[in-house]
């Protein structure tokens, strides 16, 4: 549970939102030409990053807009948050500290200590 | 000659006698060795019982199970236990009906006392298009020849008196599933049962162990990089549970998984009053009470990716508020413990138990909210695919391949409960 600050009403409980998965996945342009496998690739395969995910989230209960987040889904820690349409920010964070993806302190906790943050 | 090894009354007695102090490990902790004929990655229960089959079935004991925490310590030992096969689909219900008849013989197998308990499960319709739905599954259950009986509103109040039965709630109870034959297992001790079943076949259980690279030549899989150096194998068995995306990224796979929290809660103890398991999908609540008199209490999954179990207290506040309309009896409960899992779900709600394009690599995963029920079948049918390369007929429509080929087997609502 965290909260989001949406670019049109400010901050709020997430709660409120409701996430609309991975971001900038286009729709192919040329349906008719797919294969099988890439229609897969488009409508199934998802990055489930652990670590900086791009993903879209909706403002349901509130101003109902549409907007994109970066967040590392490691610690829950919101990087950015942009409007749909905009290219996703280049982002410079700590890649979590061991490869599965674990923040440096706990199992996914955040660290209380705020230089152990990415 | 006396078995040392074996749990009986017998042993009890003999170790009361030295008070206790001389009882056997479980299981060894040995070092990794520097290959071996077959790796799982992933000691949970799936894994575990992979191990366990891998060498009980098919002979191959020549096996390392490595897991990044320890034994129990994962979702298995972490979840509301309930065990049941009433699916709809064929495909789901002959999976799911081979595990539930490995779990009515597994404490007499692995000689460990899994406390399974066959309580029965029920499944609570609240309005007309529940009635239909679950009238639906209960015939499907049945030309499966999986048990399963319609309870209306008033045998539904006399299986389970607690239940609030009145016409005036907000989601009032229409009626009911049952299966008998569903119910619940000490959850940890069949991940302990398993592991101690397997080391004794020759597995290496390596804990704390955590898998950093897989290593692949020529389109085979050579080996895997871990916290503890290089193992090679040419047989890989990956069952990560929900960071099985993590280790598919490693091998350049990308999987249809999304990882996403799942929350449960236990209450604390009282004198029994819930013999049954209680289930409902149209206000996301179920709950059991274990043999320490808690309730168990089951949420939902968080609408968004994420790896640090733990979840929105507002999915908490949601599934209490379905409980206390439901058992209005439970309204002054205090919940003890609460705990969020990290679970990988499948677009299709359904297990993937398949090869990949790697040769040696295979994946079990995406089980997403459900997987305990199957463990022991799960376990089986990756068990044979490992090592004839080849997927057992009972896993053979759980492939990857099936989002391409349209052969989905959607298990979204139609499990009886929502993923």
């Amino acid at each position: 549970m965290f909260l989001i600050n949406c670019p049109y009403c400010g901050e709020r409980d997430q709660a409120e939102f409701s996430c609309g998965g991975e971001a900038h996945i286009a729709r192919p342009k040329n349906p008719p030409e797919l294969s099988d496998d890439q229609w897969a690739e488009y409508l199934f395969l998802r990055k489930n990053e652990k670590g900086i995910h791009y993903e879209r989230w909706n403002h349901e209960y509130g101003c109902r807009q549409w907007f994109n987040l970066a967040r590392n889904t490691s610690t829950d820690e919101i990087l950015a948050v942009y409007k749909m349409g905009e290219a996703p920010p280049k982002l410079k964070a700590n890649i979590p500290a061991t490869p599965s993806g674990e923040p440096s302190i706990g199992s996914g906790n955040l660290s209380t200590s705020k230089k152990d943050r990415f | 000659m006396f078995n040392n090894n074996k749990y009986s009354f017998l042993s009890i007695a003999r170790n009361a006698l030295n008070h206790h102090e001389n009882w056997q490990k479980t299981w060894n902790s040995p070092e990794p060795k520097k290959s071996y004929d077959a790796i799982i990655v992933g000691g949970g229960g799936h894994g575990l019982t992979t191990a366990y089959y891998l060498a009980k079935n098919h002979g191959i004991n020549n096996i390392a199970v490595i897991e990044k925490g320890w034994i129990g310590g994962g979702n298995t030992g972490r979840n509301t236990t309930i065990i049941r096969s009433n699916y709809l689909w064929d495909q789901s219900a002959a999976l799911y009906e081979h595990a539930l008849k490995l779990w009515e013989g597994m404490s007499q197998e692995l000689n460990y006392n899994v406390m399974f308990s066959q309580r029965g499960v029920l499944n609570v319709a609240h309005n007309l298009h529940d009635v239909r739905e679950l009238k639906r599954r209960w015939h499907a259950n049945r030309l499966n020849d999986i048990d399963c009986e319609w309870l209306d509103t008033k045998k539904v109040k006399e299986f389970c008196p607690i239940i609030n039965t009145s016409p005036n709630i907000r989601y009032p109870v229409l009626g009911a599933t049952l299966q008998r034959r569903a119910g619940t297992a000490r959850h940890d001790a069949v991940a302990w049962g398993y592991a101690r079943g397997a080391d004794e076949m020759g597995v290496d259980i390596i804990q704390n162990c955590e898998v950093t690279g897989i290593n692949v030549k020529n389109g085979n899989v050579t080996g895997i990089e871990t916290t503890k150096g290089t193992i090679e194998s040419n047989k890989i068995g990956i069952a990560a549970a929900g960071h099985t995306s993590v280790i598919a990224n490693m091998a350049g796979i990308k999987l249809p998984l999304e990882s996403k929290p799942l929350q449960a809660l236990v209450s604390e103890p009282v004198k029994p009053v819930i013999d049954t398991v209680v289930m409902s999908n149209t206000i996301h609540a179920y709950v059991s009470q274990s043999d320490k008199g808690e309730l168990v209490i089951g949420a939902g999954t968080d609408g968004y990716t994420s790896y640090t179990q733990r979840g929105g207290f507002n999915i908490v506040e949601d599934t209490l508020m379905a409980i206390v309309e439901l058992f209005p009896i439970f309204s002054r409960m205090k919940m003890l413990r609460h705990w969020g899992g990290i679970v990988d779900i499948c677009p299709d709600a359904s297990p993937i138990i398949s090869k990949t394009h790697i040769n040696g690599l295979y994946f079990n995963c995406g089980w997403g909210t459900g997987g305990f029920k199957a463990t022991p079948g799960s376990g089986w049918v990756f068990a044979h695919t490992i090592a004839n390369d080849q997927a057992h007929e009972l896993n053979a429509p759980f492939t990857i391949n099936r989002f391409s080929s349209g052969e989905l087997v959607d298990e979204h609502g139609a499990a009886a409960v929502a993923h």
